[in-house]
C-alpha cells in the first residue's frame, strides 16, 4: 500500500489560514489501512483544525467527508455532493488523490494534509517500512524476493558496498543491509551461485527518470 | 485570575466505581472539586483521541483520564492504550501551541482512594494556574 503520515499541524494551519469553509476529505483506500488519512484520522484532523482556528480567533466551518478512493474518476466525481459547502478541500489521501482532485476539478482548491512517504507494509502494529520503489522493471526474481532498489540505501544491483558490516547498512546501525539479506536468502534457497552473474546496467527510464509514467491497457479502454 | 475551569474527567468504571456510591455524596465530602465533570467509561482503552478532542471543542479548559495502574489493568492493556491516546492529544496540543498539560493521564488503584480526589485537585489547580483554555468555550 501507499504509506503516508500527517503533515505537521503548523503547516496545515498555515495552508487553511484564510479558509472559511473546509471539507476534510478522507480516503478509504491505502491511507485508511496505514492509519494516516481514513475516516478516523480525518475526523481527528477536522477537530484539530477547528481547535486551531478557534485558538487563532478565526471563524471556520469544517465538514467531513470521505471517498472510497480519491484516485479514480468515478469516486472523485462524488465530491459534487458537498457542492457549495467548502472553499477548500483538505485531502487526507496520498499525493495521488490530491493530484486526481486537482486534475479533475479545475475550480476546487485542494490541499494536502499528508506527506506521502513510500510503498510499504506493516509487519508489526503501528510500524510501516518501505519495500518497493515502483521502479518499473522488477528484479525480485533475481534477488530472492528482496528489493535492492528500495531497500539498499544506494540502490546497488551487484551486491553490497564496502559499508556493509555485520549485516547492517552503513547509513544506520538499525538498518539491515538488504544485500546481506539477499545473500543469506539465496543461500537458503540454494541459489547463491546465481549471484556470481553480474547484473546488467539498468535502464532507469522505466523508473520515472524518463518523465511521468503512464500505462494504457487497450483491452480495458472504452 | 479567578476563573472556574471546566474540567472533564474520563474515568474507568473500576477506578471510579465507589466514587459514585451514595450518589457521589462521599466524593463531595472528600472535597472532590465540583467543576470536574466525570464520564465513566467501561474501560479507558475504549477512549478515542477524538473523544478527548471533542471535550475541548465542547469548551473544556482541561481534560484528564483516570485508568487502572499500568501493570494492573482490569482489561490487561486498557489503561496503557489510554495513556498512548492521551499522549497523542498532548502532542497535538503542543503542535497547536497549547499547553500539553491541559490533558493528562493518571493511573490509579481501583476503588475510592484519596489519590482519586488528589488527582482532581491537582488538575483543578493546574488548569487554574494556566488560565482559561485557548479554544474560547
Ligand atoms: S488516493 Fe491514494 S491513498 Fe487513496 S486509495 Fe488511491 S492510492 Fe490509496
Ligand atoms: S525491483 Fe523495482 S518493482 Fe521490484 S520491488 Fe524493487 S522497486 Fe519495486
Amino acid at each position: 500500500m501507499i504509506v503516508a503520515e500527517r503533515k505537521p499541524l503548523a503547516e496545515i494551519m498555515e495552508m487553511v489560514r484564510d479558509c472559511k469553509k473546509i471539507l476534510v476529505l478522507a480516503c478509504r483506500g491505502c491511507v485508511t489501512v496505514c492509519s494516516a488519512g481514513g475516516e478516523r484520522e480525518a475526523a481527528i484532523l477536522a477537530s484539530l483544525v477547528r481547535l486551531g482556528m478557534k485558538k487563532n480567533g478565526r471563524d471556520v466551518e469544517v465538514i467531513e467527508g470521505s471517498l472510497v478512493r480519491q484516485c479514480d474518476r468515478e469516486y472523485v466525481d462524488a465530491i459534487d455532493q458537498w457542492k457549495g459547502q467548502y472553499d477548500a478541500i483538505l485531502s487526507t489521501a496520498c499525493g495521488v488523490g490530491v493530484n486526481f482532485i486537482a486534475n479533475l476539478r479545475p475550480r476546487d482548491n485542494v490541499l494536502p494534509a499528508l506527506n506521502t512517504t513510500f510503498f510499504g507494509g506493516s509487519a508489526e502494529q503501528g510500524v510501516w517500512s518501505e519495500q518497493c520503489a515502483g521502479c518499473g522493471d522488477c528484479v525480485l526474481h533475481l534477488t530472492g524476493g528482496l528489493c535492492p532498489v528500495a531497500r539498499c540505501a544506494k540502490s546497488l544491483m551487484n551486491g553490497p558496498c564496502g559499508g556493509s558490516v555485520n549485516g547492517r547498512c552503513e547509513i544506520h546501525p538499525d538498518v539491515d543491509c538488504v544485500w546481506q539479506m539477499i545473500y543469506d536468502r539465496m543461500g537458503r534457497l540454494d541459489r547463491q551461485k546465481e549471484m556470481a552473474k553480474p547484473a546488467p546496467i539498468r535502464d532507469w527510464s522505466a523508473a520515472g527518470h524518463g518523465g511521468p509514467r503512464k500505462q494504457v491497457r487497450q483491452d480495458l479502454t472504452v | 485570575m479567578s476563573f472556574t475551569p471546566d474540567i472533564r474527567l474520563f474515568s474507568c468504571h473500576y477506578t471510579s466505581q465507589q466514587s459514585c456510591a451514595h450518589e457521589g455524596r462521599e466524593l463531595q465530602e472528600l472535597g472532590f472539586p465540583e467543576n470536574v465533570r466525570m464520564t465513566r467509561v467501561a474501560c479507558t482503552g475504549k477512549l478515542e483521541v477524538l473523544t478527548l478532542l471533542k471535550a475541548f471543542e465542547d469548551g473544556a479548559d482541561g481534560v484528564y483520564v483516570v485508568g487502572c495502574p499500568k501493570d494492573g489493568c482490569h482489561n490487561v492493556k486498557g489503561s496503557q492504550r489510554a495513556a498512548k491516546r492521551v499522549q497523542a492529544v498532548r502532542d497535538a496540543l503542543e503542535e497547536l501551541g497549547v499547553e500539553p498539560d491541559r490533558v493528562r493521564m493518571y493511573h490509579l488503584p481501583r476503588g475510592l482512594h484519596p489519590e482519586f480526589v488528589d488527582a482532581a485537585r491537582e488538575m483543578d489547580e493546574g488548569i487554574r494556574s494556566m488560565g482559561p483554555g485557548p479554544f474560547g468555550g
